[in-house]
């Protein structure tokens, strides 16, 4: 029985009972994330962190939000009042419905029924986790343009290029994913990851890329320059306060979880174990399978918080060159030798021709790139001895200059 | 000759065309190189942190460190200010107010003629410089390590004359009671007087 079928057995209120199963596990994710990067980061920066409110400052994140409540609320004179409500809203329930998708453990007993910890299993399963995590985009360009403020609109243009530019990658790194898998739906692909080997090794380029663009997607170090501080003060929430900061903070946090579940469903083989622990998926009735996802998930949240503490931010236009001139071409590129060579595997065609294949696309590959050095070389040839500049350059002593005196 | 420039066409312009010195660029270092910030972080996770859990461990200052001010005593108790404000001309924050008084027979808090009668310092303002303890002719005015000077009402960090007297110590009289027998105040200056005498109690 497929897990589609498994989860389309499942009574009304058992869907309702996971449906907040899978919201209390995004918010107490939220709070231990927020927790975690605090005193992780401090780890990292010789600190303590957080470490009064609760033991070992577990409850630091739930005081923080508490208090966020309790602020004034403020809403700008100028800003658009109805749109400026809406679009925490939005940001905030679009991260919550990618969870829906997420296959978090294999067959369980919930409440006396057999079901999986999933709520729906769409055929289009991750297309449908991009489109929302798109649609969470205009929480951030209408908090930005609604705030009636000039560094909130340039933050939430600046987050909106960001995020749609890496989705764009982000999606073309999953389509070698779909091409392996035969399926988009989130359970198949974590069921033929279970059959033949994880994602993360046949397909590495493709995880290479789906891990730099859901950095550069979830608006955070390096790329967290729409909330430069030095530049923007706070982005697109500059003029937030309370609850609607609270649920944009919630929103990132939730998004990052998401997509790092994500990453774990499609390239680190799901709810699975580790190869060879496999034994352990059937321990506390298969409940187990819950604890491997969260190791994979808390993985990647780590890298999140290692990029974090070790990288400096990037500059917006080197981003954006990152973005749509390495990252896209090369994964376009990818998606070209995956596909045809999946092709060739599919029509039964021998080893030898695939492995040339491979071989040539590996010389065009390198070819190409050392072409592009030599260019380059080029470009910086300087000047032949004698030959004067002819742009005008400031008079120094021993410099060539050109005479500009003159004119009416 | 004018001061104007004529100005280039964009198409005669070579930008590529700038002489210049080559100068060797670091350029992008290797890949192991660029990675090795990531082996800073995470091996800084398992050193011992830095971090004075401050309210529940004080860690001591400095020896020198620029705390809270004090008003010392000579060894007899009688205050060492004479009220003369040089403290407060000093201050560049303007944080002190002195007003000197005379001393009387009955009312002799410090040697010689005069003494602080109203001393305040206002650490709202006070910037810790030490340039009033640099004035002090008598080094009646000095500053003690305490460094936990946060209120909650602005009155309460006006420090009075009160706040601001070193505590009486063993062999020390409670002024205002009569100079040493004998002595001047330069002998109070000099640091002739090693302790109260019998007869400065009143009593005696």
């Amino acid at each position: 029985m497929t897990t589609a079928e498994l989860l389309g057995a499942d009574p009304g209120w058992l869907i309702a009972v996971k449906g907040l199963l899978v919201f209390i596990i995004c918010v107490i994710c939220t709070l231990m994330a927020v927790w975690a990067e605090r005193r992780v980061l401090a780890k990292m920066q010789l600190r303590t962190g957080p470490n009064r409110v609760g033991k070992f400052g577990l409850l630091q994140s739930l005081a923080d939000g508490v208090k966020l409540a309790l602020k004034e609320d403020i809403i700008p004179a100028a800003a658009d009042k109805i749109v400026f409500i809406i679009a925490p809203i939005i940001a905030t329930s679009m991260c919550f419905m990618a969870f829906a998708v997420i296959p978090m453990t294999g067959v369980v007993n919930l409440f006396g029924h057999k079901t999986a910890l999933q709520l729906t299993d769409l055929p289009v399963g991750v297309l449908y986790i991009l489109a929302v995590t798109s649609i969470g985009v205009y929480g951030v360009v209408l908090a930005g343009w609604s705030s009636g403020s000039t560094y909130p609109l340039l933050g939430g243009l600046r987050s909106s290029a960001q995020v749609i530019s890496y989705e764009v990658a982000m999606g073309l790194s999953l389509v070698a994913v779909f091409i392996y898998a035969g399926s988009m739906s989130t359970s198949d692909i974590v069921a033929s990851q279970h059959q033949h080997i994880w994602n993360a090794v046949v397909l590495f380029p493709s995880f290479v890329i789906y891990v730099i663009s859901m950095v550069g997607e979830t608006n955070r170090a390096p790329f967290d320059l729409a909330e430069a501080e030095g530049e923007l003060v706070g982005g697109f929430h500059t003029e937030y306060s309370s609850l609607k900061f609270a649920l944009f903070f919630l929103a990132e946090y939730v998004n990052i979880i998401a997509v790092s579940a994500l990453a774990t469903t499609l390239f680190l083989g799901g709810y699975h174990a580790l190869p060879g622990l496999g034994f352990t998926e059937t321990w506390l009735g298969g409940w187990f399978t819950l604890i491997w996802f969260f190791i994979k998930v808390i993985a990647f949240f780590f890298i999140f918080m290692w990029l974090r503490a070790t990288l400096p931010r990037l500059r917006y236009d080197q981003f954006m060159k990152f973005g749509w001139k390495v990252l896209i071409p090369s994964s376009l590129l990818w998606i070209l030798i995956v596909a045809t060579l999946r092709v060739l595997q599919q029509q039964g065609a021998p080893r030898t021709t695939v492995l040339a294949f491979a071989a040539g696309v590996v010389v065009i590959v390198m070819s190409i790139s050392s072409l592009m050095d030599r260019t380059k070389q080029k470009a910086r040839r300087p000047l032949p001895d004698g030959a004067a500049p002819n742009f005008p350059i400031p008079s120094l002593p021993d410099a060539k200059s050109i005479n500009v005196s003159g004119g009416k | 000759m004018t001061d104007f420039i004529e100005p280039h066409k964009k198409s005669e312009i070579d930008i590529n065309a700038v002489s210049f010195d080559e100068v060797k660029q670091p350029g992008p270092a290797s890949f192991v190189d660029q990675a090795k910030g990531f082996w800073v972080t995470f091996s800084t996770m398992f050193k011992k942190n830095q971090t004075v859990q401050y309210p529940d461990v004080k860690a001591p200052t400095a020896p020198r460190f620029h705390g809270r001010h004090q008003l010392n005593r000579h060894p007899d108790g009688l205050e060492k200010c004479i009220g003369c404000e040089l403290c407060a001309w000093a201050c560049p924050a303007d944080a002190i107010f002195v007003e000197g008084g005379n001393n009387t027979p009955g009312n002799q808090l410090s040697p010689g003629e005069r003494h602080g009668a109203v001393y305040q310092i206002n650490y709202l303002r006070c910037i810790f410089c030490g340039l009033c303890v640099e004035a002090c002719p008598t080094r009646a005015l000095t500053m003690t390590n305490e460094y936990e000077l946060a209120d909650d009402k602005r009155e309460k960090l006006i420090f009075e004359k009160e706040d601001l007297l070193a505590p009486l110590r063993q062999g020390m009289l409670a002024p205002p009671h009569p100079m040493y027998p004998g002595m001047t105040d330069t002998n109070y200056y000099n640091g002739d007087v090693k302790e109260s005498h019998p007869s400065q109690n009143g009593q005696g």
